[in-house]
């Protein structure tokens, strides 16, 4: 029997709004690690927080935990303490986990909790309607800063490697492929994992224009083991060039494996 | 000087006082270690300011052959490390009281015009080599000499008391203390040292007996993050943890404490959280969380004087309606508040129990002066185990988290079981755990969440949601709460006129029927709390329509204490 990872509920997202290649390469994700028997669906949780990319956890036939706005990534920690068999990823926002729940996140990196991030990027809280988030261009218009946001944005992967996590990549929401692999090597990482996707709002925050031009995948030559090259190709992203790829991977034991 | 008469009931209290890092308090430990030891029943209270070094801490015991609720303001003894503990305590002495100061203050309180028996507790530190935390164990051999117990048996009995800090220094000191006021021709008691007594139980407080009902429950995860009053509750757990596999977490902050902790309760560990008033002010949102997700889990609340920072190591019973009101929207949940160790060790298990036989949140509501006083105790620790609720899976059908079922309860399964989908939310769903905004699913999931509050209605014949005790017959009745308890049952012997004592346990689900019962027909209803504003009052009117207009208040953030209270319900009757 074919994995069916779709509910019955109706996908509300815009037509067109790169969350739903996000779904589906989650979607490919699962479907390839079952099918190749690395992975049993059951052994699988995925949770979200709340915001557009939130929505997620109704369209994905398997077990998840939809948490509150900012929440999300403690409770993965404790389903994975809990029950270390299983693979728990998490789907967040830049509201929800770098405006809200950042505490949250910053100590799961530096914790080295066992858990895989994923982070739909948009850079602007769009469920409300579009206002900026830590990570909206300063002078970006929104509902609650007419005159622009007067804060610099955060760069999440900088921050993640700052906080000592042990993988962190970044892409683009467009590239299926790329994003599929990515969240598999994420999935695979021993210890926290942490994946930027850039996902543009094609309604309160189109960027899609502005980051097909910037984007460009590491590739050989960028050594990812490599902490130095990792927070130089971290920081390039308020540059013209916005890099993809795994930016960084180490190894040290987890969170669950010491508590 | 207090009349020692207003006490006469047998019962004595000694005080240990000095500043913060004098060790007044683990003092107060040891001391009620060798009364209980003894065959005699303690309750320890301890006073201390939000400070590390300097204030003034005390350790308060009362004890008596006959169970103890509550310390007495008066004393007996007074074990002074500083000039402040004379001070502060000169006027609680009673006739005859004998107490000890540290030789090296004798000089700032000699005038005062009390008996006092000059300690070199330094300098017997010193002698020794022992640290000076550690001075107080010469008092306790002092205190042990005045006692009458022979000094081998004294010995052996503190080399029970301080195995756990390593004995023979402070037994070394004991023996010194004793031979002090021995040479000093200090006089002994006559001996009244129970020679025939129950089994000897553990001087235990509210904190450690709440976690051992977690665990007697069935505990397999505790969270955490420190505050005043719950902190020894994680510190026990953490501590036992790599011995028994217990999962102990103290993460980043409250918010993180009880969302870890719904993570696990999710995937199936049965989980705690312990925390203060303020630590639980955080958790609000997440706390609605685990009601609408029904996720189960057993909540510590301790209470310490708020609002806010507040007296943030005193007591207070400032949060019922603040527990009872927790979290947006509406949501069944359970709230028991134990009045004494033994209880909380019952009503933290019950609470676990509780919490995943009805898949909700349980709040244990304690506060400072419960969860950090000392009793006498044996528990019956066999009267408790684990019960793991409806867990059956239906087999063969597809499962789905939140089924609409009669008595309210979905099965409960966990993510890692084949051929089964666990979906949690915090948004109203159907019956898959997918958001939902269709008028009729958002009425029918709520009322099959309130439904489960039928079961526990049943429960109220099974557990003691109310305790009554003294007068039965009596038409004056005295309602209380919480921590008040130890002080009301001792103020009980001072009362000028019978009275029936009505203490409330469960306050939701709340079992107005029984109160009714124990209200009606009464002359005098008389509401004790430890607050501003009545809340239990407020919360019997809103569920019988009772009207309590007799009310003892106290909102000092100090403790009842047994005489004061009495003189204050001897008004009313």
């Amino acid at each position: 029997m074919a994995l069916d990872l779709t509910t019955d509920i109706k996908i509300t997202w815009c037509a067109g709004c790169p969350n739903s290649q996000i779904l589906v390469a989650f979607r490919q994700a699962v479907e390839e690690f079952v099918s190749a028997g690395s992975i049993e669906i059951h052994n699988i949780v995925a949770g979200a927080g709340v915001g557009c990319h939130g929505k997620i956890s109704d369209y994905l036939e398997i077990n998840t935990f939809n948490s509150l706005h900012g929440r999300i990534v403690p409770s993965l920690t404790g389903i994975k303490l809990a029950n270390p068999k299983l693979t728990v990823v998490g789907f967040s926002g830049d509201g929800d986990s770098f405006s809200e729940g950042f505490s949250h996140i910053t100590h799961a990196a530096r914790s080295n909790s066992d858990i895989s991030i994923f982070l739909h990027n948009n850079q602007v809280f769009a469920l409300t309607t579009g206002q900026a988030t830590a990570t909206s261009p300063k002078g970006f218009k929104g509902g609650t800063m007419p005159e622009g946001s007067i804060n610099e944005p955060i760069n999440p992967a900088l921050i993640m490697l700052a906080m000592g996590a042990t993988f962190i990549a970044r892409t683009f929401a467009s590239d299926i492929k790329r994003t599929k692999e990515i969240m598999k090597e994420a999935m695979l990482h021993k210890g926290f994992a942490f994946v930027e996707i850039i996902q543009p709002c094609i309604t309160f925050f189109d960027t899609r224009e502005y980051y097909k031009e910037r984007v460009y995948w590491l590739d050989e030559k960028h050594k990812k083991g490599n902490l130095d090259c990792a927070f130089k190709v971290a920081r390039m992203k308020t540059a013209d060039k916005v890099p993809c790829g795994i930016i960084y991977q180490t190894f040290k034991p987890t969170f669950e494996e010491l508590v | 000087m207090t009349d020692s008469n207003t006490t006469s009931n047998g019962i004595k209290t000694i005080a240990i006082g000095g500043a913060a890092g004098d060790g007044a308090r683990e003092a107060g430990i040891n001391f009620s270690e060798l009364l209980n030891e003894l065959g005699y029943k303690t309750f320890s209270s301890f006073d201390y300011p939000s400070l590390i070094r300097g204030g003034h801490n005390f350790a308060r015991i009362s004890y008596s052959i006959e169970p103890v609720y509550a310390d007495y303001k008066e004393l007996d003894v007074l074990v002074a490390v500083n000039a402040e503990s004379v001070l502060v305590h000169q006027h609680s002495l009673k006739e005859g009281a004998r107490v000890f100061v540290e030789e090296a203050y004798l000089s700032e309180v000699k005038d005062l015009g009390i008996d006092l028996i000059p300690l070199p507790m330094k300098k017997i530190a010193e002698e020794l080599k022992a640290p000076q935390v550690a001075r107080t164990s010469s008092a306790f051999g002092a205190y042990g000499y005045t006692l009458g117990i022979p000094l081998n048996q004294l010995k052996m009995l503190a080399d029970k008391v301080y195995a756990n800090v390593g004995s023979e220094m402070n037994v070394a000191l004991v023996e010194k203390g004793y031979n002090h006021v021995k040479k000093l021709g200090v006089p002994q008691d006559v001996c009244d040292i129970p020679t025939e007594h129950g089994e000897i139980g553990e001087v235990m407080d509210g904190n450690k007996a709440i976690a051992k009902g977690f665990l007697a429950a069935g505990l397999e995860a505790y969270v955490g993050y420190p505050m005043t009053p719950s902190t020894s509750t994680l510190q026990f757990l953490a501590k036992m943890a790599k011995k028994t596999g217990l999962k102990v977490v103290h993460p980043e902050d409250e918010i993180a404490v009880l969302n870890m902790a719904l993570g696990m309760s999710y995937a199936g560990k049965r989980t705690a959280v312990g925390t203060a008033n303020g630590g639980f002010a955080l958790m609000q949102e997440t706390f609605s969380l685990a009601g609408v997700s029904e996720i189960p889990i057993a909540i510590m609340v301790a209470m310490r004087m708020g609002p806010a920072t507040g007296v943030a190591t005193h007591t207070s019973q400032g949060d019922l309606q603040f527990i009872l009101h927790a979290g947006h929207g509406e949501f069944p949940r359970l709230v028991i508040a134990p009045g004494d160790v033994e209880e909380c060790f019952e009503c933290a298990a019950d609470a676990l129990n509780l919490a995943w036989k009805y898949q909700l949140p349980a709040v244990i509501l304690s506060d400072k002066h419960l969860s950090e006083s000392y009793k006498s105790v044996t528990l019956d620790t066999k009267s408790k185990g684990p019960d793991f609720g409806k867990r059956a899976v239906p087999v063969g059908s597809h499962y789905v988290r939140y089924k609409i079922t009669e008595d309210g309860i979905s099965p409960l399964a966990f993510p890692g079981k084949a051929n089964v989908v666990v979906k949690a939310t915090s948004y109203e769903h159907n019956e898959e755990g997918e958001a939902v905004e269709d008028k009729a699913d958002v009425q029918t999931m709520q009322d099959k969440r309130f439904r489960k509050l039928n079961g526990l209605y049943q429960d109220f014949a099974w557990f003691p949601t109310v305790k009554t005790y003294g007068d039965e017959w009596s038409d004056v009745v005295i309602v209380f709460w919480g921590s008040t308890k130890g002080a009301m049952l001792e103020a009980r012997k001072q009362l000028k006129s019978p009275a029936k004592l009505v203490q409330v346990l469960w306050m939701e689900p709340f079992d107005a029927d029984r109160i009714k019962a124990e209200l009606s027909g009464a002359r005098v209803i008389i509401d004790v709390e430890a607050n501003h504003t009545a809340q239990l009052a407020a919360l019997i009117r809103e569920k019988t329509s009772i009207e309590i207009h007799n009310k003892v208040l106290k909102y000092d953030a100090q403790p009842f204490t047994p005489t004061q209270l009495a003189e204050e319900i001897n008004k009313f009757i």
